[in-house]
């Protein structure tokens, strides 16, 4: 079985598995990480979303063998350490606005919520109605209202 | 609402012996244990002739009321580190219910909220019916009960701290789980646990908590899970460490519940990479692998052949027409003016986004088993029989469900692991593929609802609907329960579901004699009862005509409903949303407001939208996704007679009207040669953030009843309702096929063979 390497929560970490291994898989069924979840497996309900190099991206859509050893993925595990705090703003502003109902799709809507925030600031402007209305992640809860309000209060702290 | 004294049938759970003095144990223990029956008092009286069977009793007392007999008790813990601990015999799913219990905990104990850890019991057959998570009844249920045990609790720290300190009870408090004496003395309740304990099982009797000192209940609190939920510690069935439980999933037919023929490639599949087993079961072929990325790989690789499903050659014009055929006659004409319509409500999906999924190691003598369920004595049960195995030797968790809306009352995947796990021998972990999920999973069924409203000058004279539905599956508990009261009802001898049926449905206006029957057809769909079940759809059909019907009289449709409401409680929450969402005024052409009303769970609901149905607005552009018309303002009105956790119901009626707005405008399944087309989240189109409403406002009713009434399903139908209403005034066209795009397939369905789709490798294209 090939070898892997990649960056995952701030530190190097090399796995063995087949090259087209779905980094979904090898994140959860190999390394244990379970904070990214299975909801459909062909990149449409979001429910892994994770960050590659501080981006949204989808677990479920990578095969392993496109990472390169310096890619840094960072789960919902690691999010809070890339601001050195026990959690990360947008983590807090989902505590406020008790967002989560079953919790199911959480962590791809934080993951999500922080990757839009980081990209309207690198553009410069403020979140709109359109970017939020473009947010793919299904909550089958229905939580969307919470968390429109969430990542505009989230946005403020980060 | 209440034709009966609400006192005679709304405790539910230990005898009451005064107004507030209630019956419950201390346990024989080492440490504190306080207990209360989970039984409800003497049930409805079925004795007063009404049109409405829902005023003497519904579907929540037929749920509280069979647990008669039961034996069970719950009970609450005191630790000897200050924690409380309490194992709720229902399902968390979303809906809140580990918050609000730990809330009744902490009310009525003196405990801070961060000290009571509320799981979920495994199953517990001596609890009989009342395991059963459903209607909207957990908090209905166990609202007593569960004060009871923290009440007894109490009680016996205060006293086991009077005796140490040899001071009378009456000059001591518990607050914030410290006990205070005289002299400032204090204790803290873990401390106490082990004096306050009984060496004998001892039946006592507590005053509960008047509801005027609550300082917990009523008030708005986060999720007891939100921390664990934000950080990817909260653990799902998937996640959990259960050892050798590897992936495992099924292979399943192109058409619904075929079966299979032949595999001729078993050997290659048994030789894929990270491949342990293949095995042929009753629902397709399992695969069991190292990663789920290899059973997928193998699932699509199986060359199976295979037998005809349970639906065989069907499509939604095939069943449109056995429905046509089974349904009941209308009566003939009133001699006097009427309005009446008939109204298609198309199959709809109720995945949840955490799919069908099981834990289950089965050995020779024993198995154990792991899945989120809301009816896990009928599961237990239901496994024992399947392994031959005594029911003592199956042992069934619940675990913490990512959803249901209905889904989790079955346990189709634990049923499925079992088997597998017994043909291999090994323990496995078994999840539907989304494709799977959507395709062979549970549906709402289709179904048509005719109704007609006679009416005389400014006078209502009669209300008639027939309800024909493809048959709902209720065999998971349900059935039970009301094979057991079902001879105590006044509604004689109808089936289970005309009962349920009868039982959830109400009139809540002044509308004459009326009558609402459900007739159903055709088993051959896996269905079950999606959240709010009948409601949504029965609801909708009565609220569009009742439009009508203020049309014809020339009454503005909140006014008419206003008048004709027959209760101060329902016109409460209608006013409400009138009030607050500016009812009535002037909208642009194309958009309009939609209001409308529903009842149940000793519960009302009023709900207004306003919808945006102008060209620029349906055909904004969103990739892979129906726009359509778009609610841009809601406002929803709900009395529940005691929200024990105002924030848990904003959240759960907020979850309703988006529920609400897919059902009457985006979401359903197209049915088509025996197999459903959508096999994706974006081929089911479940309101999306571009369907959301910007502008949205819950108002929950100051408590008035004082009990708490069911919640969790309340709001969809009246959401349901008012967007088809809207939609009616806004188009001048009142709509009469649910949801209005379904005549549109609006994306390419993907192959039936293999039964999963291939997981993309392009992911790195679409980081963003």
């Amino acid at each position: 079985m090939p070898e892997h390497t990649f960056r995952l929560n701030g530190e190097q970490v090399t796995v063995e598995a087949a090259d087209d291994e779905r980094l979904l898989w090898v994140l959860r069924d190999i390394l244990g990480i379970t904070g990214p979840k299975y909801g459909c497996g062909i990149n449409v309900c979001k429910a892994c979303t994770s960050h590659l190099n501080g981006k949204a991206a989808n677990p479920c859509a990578i095969p392993v063998r496109d990472l390169r050893p310096s890619d840094e993925i960072t789960t919902i595990e690691g999010l809070p350490a890339t601001v050195g705090a026990d959690l990360h703003p947008m983590q807090e502003a989902w505590l406020d606005q008790d967002v989560a109902q079953c919790g199911y799709c959480q962590p791809g809507q934080i993951m999500t919520a922080v990757a839009l925030v980081r990209r309207v600031k690198e553009e410069n402007r403020p979140i709109t109605e359109a970017d939020l209305d473009g947010i793919r992640n299904i909550c089958r809860c229905g939580t969307y209202p919470r968390v429109r309000e969430a990542i505009r209060a989230g946005a403020e702290n980060m | 609402m209440t034709g009966t004294d609400p006192s005679a049938r709304r405790h539910t759970g230990p005898a009451p012996l005064g107004r507030r003095r209630f019956l419950g144990y201390v346990l024989a223990t080492p440490t504190l244990t306080a207990a209360a029956e989970l039984v409800p008092a003497p049930g409805a009286r079925a004795d007063i002739p009404s049109p409405e069977i829902t005023e003497l009793i519904d579907l929540n007392d037929v749920m509280t009321a069979a647990a008669l007999p039961t034996s069970g008790l719950i009970t609450v813990e005191v630790n000897k580190d200050g924690t409380v601990s309490f194992a709720l015999p229902r399902a968390e799913v979303g809906q809140g219910i580990t918050t609000s219990t730990a809330m009744l905990i902490a009310e009525e104990l003196g405990v801070p909220l961060e000290r009571v850890r509320v799981t979920l019991a495994d199953a517990r057959p001596e609890l009989l019916f009342n395991q059963l998570t459903g209607g909207s009844n957990t908090t209905f249920s166990t609202y007593t009960p569960i004060r009871v045990a923290a009440a007894i609790a109490r009680s016996r720290l205060l006293q086991a701290a009077a005796a140490e300190w040899r001071a009378p009870v009456g000059e001591l408090t518990l607050e914030a789980g410290v006990v205070t004496g005289p002299g400032d003395r204090r204790a803290g309740i873990g401390t106490l646990s082990e004096k306050a304990a009984s060496v004998r099982t001892e039946q006592v009797a507590v005053d509960l908590k008047p509801r005027e000192r609550f300082t917990v209940i009523g008030k708005p609190h986060g999720r007891v899970d939100a921390l664990a939920a934000v950080t990817g510690r909260k653990k799902f069935t998937l996640d959990l460490d259960v050892p050798d439980a590897m992936p495992t999933m099924v292979c399943r037919p192109p058409t619904i519940n075929g079966k299979v023929g032949s595999v001729s490639n078993l050997p290659a599949i048994r030789s894929m990479p990270g491949v342990t087993d293949v095995v042929v079961i009753s629902t397709g072929v399992a695969v069991r692998a190292a990663t789920f990325g290899q059973c997928i790989d193998a699932v699509r690789a199986l060359k199976v052949s295979w037998r005809a499903g349970s639906a065989e050659g069907k499509s939604d014009d095939s069943v449109l027409e056995e429905l046509r055929a089974a349904e009941l006659p209308l009566g003939p004409p009133p001699p006097t003016p009427s309005v009446e319509g008939r109204f298609t409500f198309r199959f709809r999906s109720n995945s949840a986004l955490e799919p069908n999924c099981a834990i289950a190691d089965v050995r020779p003598d024993r198995a154990e088993i792991w899945s989120s369920l809301k009816a896990p004595i009928v599961a237990r049960e239901a496994i024992a029989a399947k392994l031959g195995l005594p029911l003592r030797s199956v042992t069934v968790h619940v675990t913490e469900g990512g959803g249901s809306f209905g889904r989790k009352l079955f346990f189709d995947a634990a049923l499925e692991a079992v088997e597998v796990s017994r043909k291999i021998g090994k323990p496995v972990r078994l999840m539907w593929h989304r494709a799977d999920d959507s395709r062979q999973g549970r549906t709402h069924p289709m179904a048509i609802s005719r109704a007609r409203i006679a009416y005389l000058g400014d006078t209502v004279l009669s209300y008639t609907q027939r309800h024909t539905s493809v048959s709902t599956d209720l065999s998971h508990g349900l059935g039970e329960i009301f094979t057991a009261l079902a001879a105590r009802l006044p509604v004689g001898d109808i089936g289970f579901s005309e009962l349920f049926f009868q039982l959830s449905q109400s009139m809540p206006y002044d509308f004459g004699s009326n009558s609402r029957l459900l007739s159903e057809t055709d088993k051959g769909f896996n269905t079950g009862s999606m959240r709010n079940v009948y409601s949504p759809d029965v609801t909708c059909a009565r609220e569009l005509l009742v439009d009508r019907l203020a049309a014809r009289m020339n009454k503005d449709p909140y006014r008419f409903r206003h008048d004709f409401l027959r209760d101060d409680r329902s016109r409460a929450v209608l006013d409400k949303v009138a009030e607050v969402g500016n009812w009535g005024r002037s909208m642009p052409a194309g958009t309009a407001q939609g209001i409308a009303f529903h009842s149940e769970y000793h519960a009302a609901s009023a709900v207004l939208v306003e919808l945006d149905c102008r060209p620029e607005t349906v055909n904004r552009p969103v990739r892979d996704g129906v726009t359509g018309p778009r609610v841009t303002k809601a406002v929803i009105a709900v009395d529940v007679g005691l929200a024990v956790n105002p924030r848990g119901l904003e959240a759960q009626m907020t979850g309703c009207l988006m529920d609400g707005i897919a059902l009457t405008l985006t979401s359903s399944l197209h049915l088509r040669d025996g197999h459903f087309l959508e096999a994706s989240w974006d081929n089911y189109f479940y309101t999306r953030q571009w369907n959301t409403p910007p502008e949205l406002k819950v108002v929950i009713m100051p408590a008035g009843t004082g009990e708490p009434g069911g919640a969790g399903e309340l709001g969809v139908a009246a959401s349901t309702a008012a967007v088809a209403c809207a939609y009616g005034r806004a188009t001048g066209v009142m709509p009469t096929d649910f949801p209005i795009n379904h005549h549109t397939l609006s994306f390419t369905p993907k192959p039936t063979t293999p039964p999963v789709p291939a997981s993309p490798t392009d992911g790195l294209d679409h980081v963003h």
